[in-house]
């Protein structure tokens, strides 16, 4: 039997970085392959290769033994081949029916016909969508069946998933690996891009790993084991505990009543929120993506208007004050830092134009003499974070834009330690990093807490949440759901109050 | 059997040579004579002799090299009066306007306060008046946008009309020299920039000003803010910045310059003011500003070549009565050019068949990385610095 898919010597570069190294890789029907690798792998640009996002510079892509040509999505659909992408393509305002329907060449727009089929698939593999529900109306996993629906629809029978899970509830992350299989049975070949070494266990028949570009094996996911795929991925084996030591001597550092805001269209945010964080302990901060952990942290930095709500702070050996009202720079020069990585991870936080010494400048700009900057000290601390971190940069000049991910939040995270805060606020701290460079972060917190410092950790990965935290927070559409003792609580326990509002109910 | 492999694809470049740079920019800039001496050709002139006609007009004589000046002056002041406002990505077209603005203040003082006053006083006066005047024109559409997020573009573009607008009216009316003639009297002399050179001091002060600029937005707190705001407004907030009030700031400043622009123009450069007395400097200035990439220093430069073709265009409809129209069609093929040549040094074209073999050198440079948990343990400089203090 000619292979599904099957890639021969494939290179990709961009500028001087080599995405892909004359890769060889093949996919047959029936199967659900696994494609695993650390951020900048080279996952993504593969995949997107046979998408027809992006065009091979070497190399030679088959499907079903022929080769072909892939110079644009339409190509790819005309392969049969369709991607589910991280970011959803979908018009707000039009129904799941309306989406699919978007783009198609057929001459005329039968919405009734296309409902109609919507319904059939839908049924056939058991996602359960209505085709006339508006997209505003759905939730993030509900966007994502119409996705996966527009390109079966399409007559995709190969599907690329691309990190699907990141943005589900584990009882989701279930729903969308019933369906898989579902479409599996029916002879579709799907490959799901993940870095998470459980779902790649539990829903791939066969697993293949790249690592720096590179492929470098693919073996029968029930012949293998995590301990083996990650050596594979990092290149070595990698201690996977996190050293978490019982909080010395809590005290509440940060106290917090009654907070509600809204965003700028009026919409709830944050609804009555309280909770107590202790000077000592890493407390987490679980929920769905959009409950409200960015308003939160916003809202204690100063940055956003609140519309009830205190936030008192006490700082050792000084009096409690209240930090509703102050301004940022004398929230931050009271000791609260925030190290907020936003989804392009430079929107807040960092100048990407600029090299390190700028950025680090961010925090001191004001100390500077007169009207004249200080250039001395940001260079300085420049240079520390830059060798402590050990940031990979060909200059410290380097526009931080130009860097790739996992450096760029050691600048922002080694600046925010560096200001020795009483209070360390981070957001997605590890978002797309890898292993080894999420550890290093891990253990950066884990120092501050022995410090004393309390640390708000906003995380997306519960199996990191359970072992770096002391306590967990879970919001749910902008309430405390509940918060949970993260030595004793279980990932089902979290995921429960993740989607139900109220929580004790 | 790659087939339909587009014939040209564009790949982004990584950071060039700065030679290569420069190399590239002077290629564009020969290509763009070349093309237009074939554009001499087409209407029967002897491209050599054209080019020669335009440089000899410029350069040769002291009278031409003062001629340039005099043009190169307000395209270098409102360059430097845009440059902060670029750089803060707040896009202020209306520098037409706050120029007009600050030449009408200035000339209040010039025509009805002359009398009585040192030459000095009223020259101090006038420039200050210039500039609190071009300020506070640009600092309406700085206030509105950080108010109620209103677009500066148009705003700033609509204003310069009503600027123009107001000093016609002056001229027809209050200020009106003889009756019926639509013109403002020459101002006194006193009121009259003193020349060096033979050329008004405006161009010392937009030298000077030059230099402060660079100093400014390099090393002062004011330019850090600017430069942090032009990248992310979120980022800005963040590092405590005062948004609004930057922006009004730079804008003022900016407007405050131009204004001062009005001011040489007026006493410098006609000696009396009129409606279109900014004479498209405000626009001119935006190229300048583009071209020299917001350096202050490359800004000298670029006005001086603009101001050279403008000087050589006027040279050449006298000397070999080529129409005005024809160098105006050259001086935009070379701005065309030197901006389009950027592209160039972004994106590098890769045409179909041509595989580029795997340079060794860009093979990653292997790191030697610490182990986590060695991270974790070591002590952080700061750190350490911390524990020595406390010794």
């Amino acid at each position: 039997m000619e292979h599904a898919v099957e890639f021969r010597k494939i290179t990709k570069r961009f500028g001087s970085v080599i995405a892909n190294n004359s890769v060889d890789l093949y996919l047959d029907r029936g199967i659900i392959m696994s494609l695993l690798g650390e951020n900048g792998s080279g996952k993504t640009t593969l995949m997107n290769m046979l998408a027809g996002i992006y065009f091979p510079d070497e190399g030679q892509i088959f499907v079903d033994g022929k080769p072909v040509t892939i110079a644009s999505p339409k190509d790819a659909y005309d392969n049969g081949i369709g991607m589910v992408h991280q970011h959803f393509m979908l018009v707000d305002v039009f129904t799941a029916a309306e989406n699919v329907a978007l783009g198609l060449e057929d001459g005329k727009y039968d919405m009734k016909a296309v409902a109609a089929r919507v319904q059939e698939i839908s049924d056939k593999y058991g996602f359960g969508i209505d085709p006339n529900k508006k997209i505003y109306d759905m939730s993030v996993s509900e966007k994502q069946t119409v996705e996966i629906i527009k390109i079966l629809y399409r007559g995709a029978d190969i599907l690329i998933l691309d990190e699907p899970t990141a943005v589900l509830t584990p009882q989701e992350t279930q729903n969308l690996f019933k369906v898989m299989k579902n479409m599996k049975e029916d002879g579709k070949a799907i490959i799901i891009i993940t870095h998470k070494l459980n779902e790649v266990m539990e829903v791939s028949d066969v697993v293949a790993v790249l690592r720096k570009g590179e492929h470098i094996k693919t073996v029968r996911t029930n012949e293998t084991n995590p301990d083996e795929l990650t050596e594979w991925m990092v290149g070595r084996a990698v201690e996977l505990d996190i050293a978490r030591l019982d909080p010395v001597n809590p005290t509440p550092r940060i106290t917090i009543a009654g907070l509600s805001c809204r965003d700028s269209e009026g919409v709830k945010k944050l609804d009555d929120v309280g909770f107590i964080a202790y000077g000592g302990e890493i407390l987490g901060i679980a929920g769905i993506a959009g409950s409200g952990q960015k308003e939160l942290l916003e809202a204690i930095a100063g940055l956003r208007h609140l519309d009830s709500g205190s936030i008192i702070y006490s700082p050792e050996g000084a009096a409690p004050q209240e930090l509703v009202g102050k301004t940022p720079m004398e929230i931050r020069e009271a000791g609260v830092a925030m190290a907020f990585v936003p989804e392009d991870r430079l929107g807040m936080g960092l100048v990407g134009g600029m090299g390190m010494p700028g950025n680090m400048m961010l925090r001191s700009w004001k100390q500077g003499k007169g009207i004249f900057v200080d250039k001395k000290a940001p260079e300085k601390l420049a240079e520390d974070v830059y060798k402590f971190l050990e940031v990979v940069t060909p200059s410290l000049d380097y526009p931080v834009r130009k860097l790739s991910g996992g450096n760029v939040q050691k600048v922002l995270v080694g600046r925010e330690i560096a200001s020795s805060p009483t209070v360390l606020m981070t957001a997605y701290a590890v978002r797309g990093l890898d292993i080894n460079t999420s550890y290093v972060i891990y253990n950066l917190m884990a120092g501050q807490k022995a410090k004393g410092v309390a640390v708000i950790f906003v995380g997306e990965d519960l199996d990191v949440l359970l072992q770096l935290c002391d306590r967990i927070l879970v919001m749910c559409d902008g309430k405390v759901s509940g918060i949970v003792n993260a030595r004793t609580t279980t990932k089902e326990e979290i995921g429960l109050l993740m989607t139900s509002e109220g929580g004790n109910k | 059997m790659n087939t339909k492999e587009p014939l040209i694809r564009l790949a982004k470049r990584e950071d060039m040579a700065r030679s290569q740079m420069w190399a590239i920019r002077l290629g564009a800039f020969l290509f763009a004579i070349i093309l237009g001496g074939l554009i001499f050709f087409l209407v029967d002139s002897n491209p050599v002799e054209a080019y020669g006609t335009m440089i000899a007009g410029a350069l040769g004589k002291k009278s031409g090299l003062r001629q340039v000046a005099k043009l190169a002056i307000p395209l270098l002041g409102t360059a430097l009066a845009l440059a902060p406002c670029f750089k803060m990505k707040y896009w202020n077209i209306g520098a037409e306007g706050q120029i007009t603005m600050g030449a009408a203040a200035a000339s209040f003082f010039a025509l009805k306060c002359y009398q009585g006053l040192p030459s000095v006083a009223l020259l101090i006066i006038m420039g200050i008046a210039s500039m609190v005047f071009g300020a506070f024109w640009a600092m309406i559409p700085a206030y509105f946008k950080s108010k109620w997020g209103t677009n500066e573009t148009l705003f700033t573009l609509m204003l310069n009309y009503i600027a123009i607008g107001i000093v016609g009216w002056l001229q027809g009316g209050p200020w009106e020299g003889k009756p019926g003639s639509q013109i403002i009297p020459n101002f006194d002399t006193k009121a009259v920039l003193p020349k060096l050179f033979g050329v008004h001091i405006g161009w010392i002060i937009v030298l000077v000003l030059s230099v402060v600029m660079f100093i400014y937005l390099e090393y002062t707190k004011h330019g850090f803010e600017v430069a942090v705001l032009g990248e992310s407004e979120n980022t800005a907030r963040y590092a405590g910045m005062n948004v609004a009030l930057v922006t009004v700031r730079t804008a003022a400043m900016s407007g405050a310059i131009a204004g001062l622009v009005g001011f040489m123009l007026a006493s410098g450069t006609n000696q009396t003011l009129f409606s279109g007395i900014a004479a498209g400097a405000g626009f001119t200035a935006i190229t300048v500003c583009w071209l020299s990439q917001l350096n202050p220093f490359a800004m000298i430069g670029i006005s001086v070549l603009l101001a050279v073709l403008s000087k050589g265009a006027s040279t050449l409809q006298t000397a070999l009565s080529i129409p005005a129209s024809v160098s105006d069609i050259i001086t935009g093929i070379i701005l065309l050019s030197m901006l389009g040549c950027e592209f160039f040094i972004n994106y590098r074209m890769i045409f179909r068949g041509k595989h580029e073999e795997i340079q060794k050198t860009m093979a990653k440079p292997k790191v030697e990385e610490t182990s986590a948990e060695e991270i974790g343990q070591k002590v952080a400089p700061w750190d350490a610095a911390e524990e020595k203090e406390a010794e």
